[in-house]
């Protein structure tokens, strides 16, 4: 014991000997909640992840964090109808992260850049089979191909990309974009066989001595009304038309032209008749806009070129004389119902654009198989009722659109890989979402959403070039760091900083945190002041 | 504006740390190497203000003077919960004073350390709300009218909250405390005069005067470091809730701060020489009601009835330093 000063009988000690631990009655953990953004993805995109790096200008590694689960960012860039965004938290703020800009802008960087997928995994010997190189069938083969399968793609068509190709007009996707990430997949090693259209599952899974099959054949037959028709009236369908626009010869609709529909298929039609000329695009839809099964900006978008709606109203007869249209009101229920008033339009060719049905053929005779309204039945695995095949796409019951498809191949290949192991894919647990309102949104920087360009209005009238522009880097980077990062940590310290006891260790770049129990009191100020709800108060075992 | 907060980078300066941020424009608070002037072990209760508020003033002051730091602390929570001896939860030298005499304490300090020519080493002196504005006002005036080279930090609880929560000359109209009980017809504290001390240190025409708040932690950072920019006396007022003698959360802390100044109870600013020279403005204009109802102090206010003339007269307060400091951007009243 060293001599001490008068009337000093300890040694000085540090407050570090008094664990004040001890007085917790509840204790702070960290946690990951699922970003609603990520929760919304039919892709299953880790969005958030993805915008974390691009935060920091890292966009390559965001690029392959978004491709871990969707080979095709480019496109979604332009053609998904984001449902990310309308679940984005930020919108409590002033308005949704524009998600789907950054993506299509690590997409463009990544084809300007050249970027690659890592090689496949080694080869596990299995061959798979492919039917339809639409979205759904590319997203499964690119998984499948990862996980070192051998796949190989038999496509009717001409060339690869589905609806994708002979749908989607070339205004909302330039096909030198869709090539580039169709070739991105098909580099992995992937077989594409084209003109080849599978005319009995079983048999070509034999020839091939196919271990499992994926099916993502589409829904491309056209749906009919039954409309009389006088002998000189032109009556087309709606995939036709666009399916044609693909070819040499560009499909002859005339000067006025009639659409009958009201989803995105009759818009993109009415659209497009307007690029080729026609004086007048009309739309005749039986309700009422509000309930259009069409997006609105598109709706937006299409009226903003010419296109006309007639609202309330359906088409009775296709005289030569023009289009017989009677006017309808809705119910109380919301149903159109007949009034018994008509009126004539004057049309050189009608379009029909009413939905499509799935050609089933390719399934005749396959034992076990459940079809219903249409579509292929499957479980959860995205196995149909034969074991060993599994279908998704538009030829399943779901939503109908890219992001579906692509979830669907994603998730069956999972089920695929698993099932050609003799195992089952087990999906890691889900972490419940992060609400708004387990956010401390006091922390962010106001900072209104950044708008694209848009392709002015004459040429939008006139060509089938890109309506929509894409980000520059200021303006991605910008878009990028308006996420809130929901419910994972991003490493802003705050919980280091506000903690009154030092109870908080921090662990350097990327390694986030830990909480030294021995000291902490369990106040909770770390949790309420996290801004992106990261950490969860627990009562302590007492 | 000695502090520019930087805008669009996700949080902006908002958060403690900002990864996207240059090293050298992160918080003293972020650094995995800060001091931790305050360190853990000590006896504040849960969620204490006081105790956030000095190891984010000291250690700023820290950074600000590589280390070459002396402090005298006067009698209060901040003394009694960080030295139980023979602990000490200080890492910086460090002196207990009296109860009402810690500017004189630094004075001599300060005095000591010219004689020793030890321009290098700076001098604070800091207490509570009690120590300040009521037993050490005397010693804190005269160490400004003789413009002693000292950094005074008053941790403003509003209380004497170490020996059990009375009412003291910062205490707020209205609050109640364990000598301003909330009964009678005119419960808790009495509408008196008040003692606003910030404004009396600026009437000394010293150097530098500021107040912060726990809530602002890059602005708290930025006024002791420009503090530290200027010999002579000096004078930061941090506002500093404390869970135990206002009655709310402990993980409210930093929320209840950050309403005092949203509402305009307690106007941000700093002052160079005697004249202001900026103000934190108020992000989203709040009433005063919002920042009276989590704190079980202001309770009587709100039932058995709503004492709406009473919210009312703290409102004209709120609406008075808005007035009075510009504490809202010209358009967005
Ligand atoms: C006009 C239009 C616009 C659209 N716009 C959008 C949009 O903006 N956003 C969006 O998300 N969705 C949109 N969709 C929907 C979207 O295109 C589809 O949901 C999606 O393409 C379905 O993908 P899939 O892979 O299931 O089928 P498809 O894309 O239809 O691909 C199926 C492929 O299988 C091939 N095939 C069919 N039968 C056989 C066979 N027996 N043997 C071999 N190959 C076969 C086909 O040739 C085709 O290439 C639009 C659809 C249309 C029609
Ligand atoms: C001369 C003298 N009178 C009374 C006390 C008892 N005492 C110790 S701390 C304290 C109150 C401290 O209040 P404040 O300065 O506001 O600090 P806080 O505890 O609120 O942080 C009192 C009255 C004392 N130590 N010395
Ligand atoms: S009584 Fe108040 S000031 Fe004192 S230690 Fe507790 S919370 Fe902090
Ligand atoms: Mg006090």
């Amino acid at each position: 014991m060293m001599r001490k000063p008068f009337a000093i009988t300890l040694d000085p000690g540090s407050s570090l000997a008094n664990h004040t631990g001890g007085w917790r009655t509840e204790r702070p953990v960290y946690v990951d909640r699922l970003p609603p953004c990520n929760h919304a993805c039919p892709a299953g995109e880790n969005i958030q992840g993805w915008l974390f790096h691009a935060e920091a200008g890292n966009y390559e590694a965001a690029w392959r964090q978004l491709t871990e689960d969707n080979p095709l960012p480019a496109v979604m860039g332009r053609v998904c109808y984001h449902p990310c965004e309308d679940a984005c938290n930020r919108a409590h703020l002033d308005s949704a992260v524009g998600i789907n800009s950054i993506e299509r802008f690590l997409g463009d960087e990544a084809i300007r850049r050249g970027w690659k997928f890592p090689p496949p995994a080694a080869s596990s010997g299995r061959r798979v089979l492919i039917v339809g190189a639409g979205p759904s069938g590319l997203s499964a083969a690119y998984h499948l191909a990862r996980g070192g399968h051998r796949v190989s793609i038999h496509e009717a068509g001409p060339v690869a990309g589905g609806m994708m190709r002979f749908g989607i007009p070339k205004y909302r996707l330039p096909r030198d974009v869709l090539d580039a990430e169709v070739e991105r997949i098909l580099s992995l090693g992937v077989e594409l066989k084209l003109d080849r259209k599978v005319d009995n599952i079983l048999d070509t899974m034999r020839q091939g001595s196919f271990d499992a099959a994926f099916l993502a054949v589409g829904a491309h037959i056209a749906k009919r009304a039954y409309i009389p028709a006088g002998a000189s009236s032109k009556i087309l369908d709606a995939v036709s038309v666009l399916r044609s626009m693909e070819g040499e010869d560009r499909p002859m609709l005339g000067r006025r032209v009639v659409v009958y529909g009201g989803g995105n298929t009759a818009i993109d039609v009415a659209r497009t008749a307007k690029r080729l000329g026609a004086t007048e695009a009309i739309i005749v839809y039986r309700r009422t806009r509000d309930r259009m099964p069409a997006h609105d900006f598109e709706v937006e978008e299409a009226l903003q070129e010419g296109v006309m709606i007639k609202w309330l109203s359906t088409i009775k007869q296709a005289g030569d004389a023009g289009l017989t249209v009677e006017k309808m009101r809705l119910d109380g229920k919301g149903f159109p119902q007949p009034t018994g008033e008509f009126e004539t339009l004057a049309a050189d060719s009608l379009v029909l654009a009413l939905g499509q049905d799935v050609d089933l053929s390719l399934l005749e005779r396959v034992p076990g198989l459940e079809v219903a309204d249409g579509v292929v039945q499957v479980g959860a695995d995205m196995m149909t009722g034969y074991a060993g095949i599994f279908a998704g796409g538009d030829m399943v019951p779901a939503e109908r659109t890219v992001t579906v498809a692509v979830g669907h191949g994603k998730k069956a290949a999972r089920h695929i890989d698993a099932w050609l192991r003799s195992a089952r894919y087990q999906k890691s647990e889900k972490h419940p979402v992060a609400e708004f309102d387990k956010l401390n949104p006091w922390y962010y920087s106001d900072a209104p959403k950044s708008l694209r360009p848009m392709l002015d209005i004459v040429r939008r009238q006139s060509t089938f070039d890109e309506v929509q522009g894409g980000l520059d880097e200021t303006s991605a980077l910008y878009e990028a760091r308006r996420c809130l990062s929901c419910g994972n940590c991003f490493e802003c310290d705050n919980c280091y900083g506000v903690c009154p006891d030092n109870a908080v260790i921090k662990l350097g770049p990327g390694n986030r945190f830990r909480f030294n129990y021995d000291y902490c009191k369990g106040c909770g100020l770390c949790a309420t002041e996290c801004p992106c709800g990261a950490i969860a108060m627990e009562p302590e075992q007492i | 504006m000695s502090f520019q907060p930087v805008k669009f980078y996700q949080t902006g300066t908002f958060t403690v740390g900002n990864r996207l941020l240059p090293d050298a424009e992160r918080s003293v608070q972020a650094n995995m190497r800060r001091t931790n002037s305050l360190n853990s072990g000590h006896r504040a209760c849960q969620g204490c203000g006081e105790a956030l508020g000095a190891r984010y003033a000291i250690d700023a002051a820290m950074n600000a003077t590589g280390n070459r730091l002396v402090a005298a602390n006067a009698t209060g929570c901040l003394e009694v919960f960080s030295t139980p001896y023979p602990e000490t939860s200080w890492q910086i030298p460090w002196i207990h004073s009296l109860f009402g005499n810690t500017a004189a304490v630094a004075t001599g300090i300060a005095a000591a350390l010219k004689v020793k020519a030890k321009s290098d080493v700076r001098v604070i002196a800091q207490g509570g709300d009690g120590g300040t504005t009521d037993i050490g006002f005397g010693c804190l005036s005269g160490m400004f009218e003789r413009n002693d080279d000292v950094l005074y930090i008053c941790y403003d609880n509003e209380a004497y909250m170490n020996t059990g929560v009375q009412r003291s000359s910062a205490t707020p109209p209205a609050a109640r405390t364990a000598t301003t009980m909330a009964v009678g017809s005119e419960p808790g504290n009495p509408f008196g005069q008040g003692k606003n001390l910030p404004a009396i240190a600026l009437a000394h025409d010293i150097a530098y005067v500021a107040t912060a708040t726990v809530a602002e932690l890059r602005d708290l950072e930025a006024k002791v470091t420009r503090a530290m920019e200027f010999r002579g006396a000096r004078y930061i007022h941090i506002f500093v809730p404390c869970p135990l003698g206002w009655g709310h959360a402990s993980h409210d802390t930093i929320r209840i701060a950050r309403l005092a100044k949203e509402t305009g109870l307690f106007p941000v600013f700093e002052a160079e020489n005697g004249e202001i020279v900026s103000v934190s403005k108020i992000r989203h204009r709040l009433p005063v009601e919002e920042y009276l109802r989590p704190q079980k102090r202001f309770a009587h206010l709100f039932s058995p009835q709503p004492r709406a003339q009473v919210i009312a007269h703290l409102q004209a307060i709120a609406d008075r330093n808005i007035r009075k400091y510009g504490l809202c951007e010209e358009n967005a009243q």
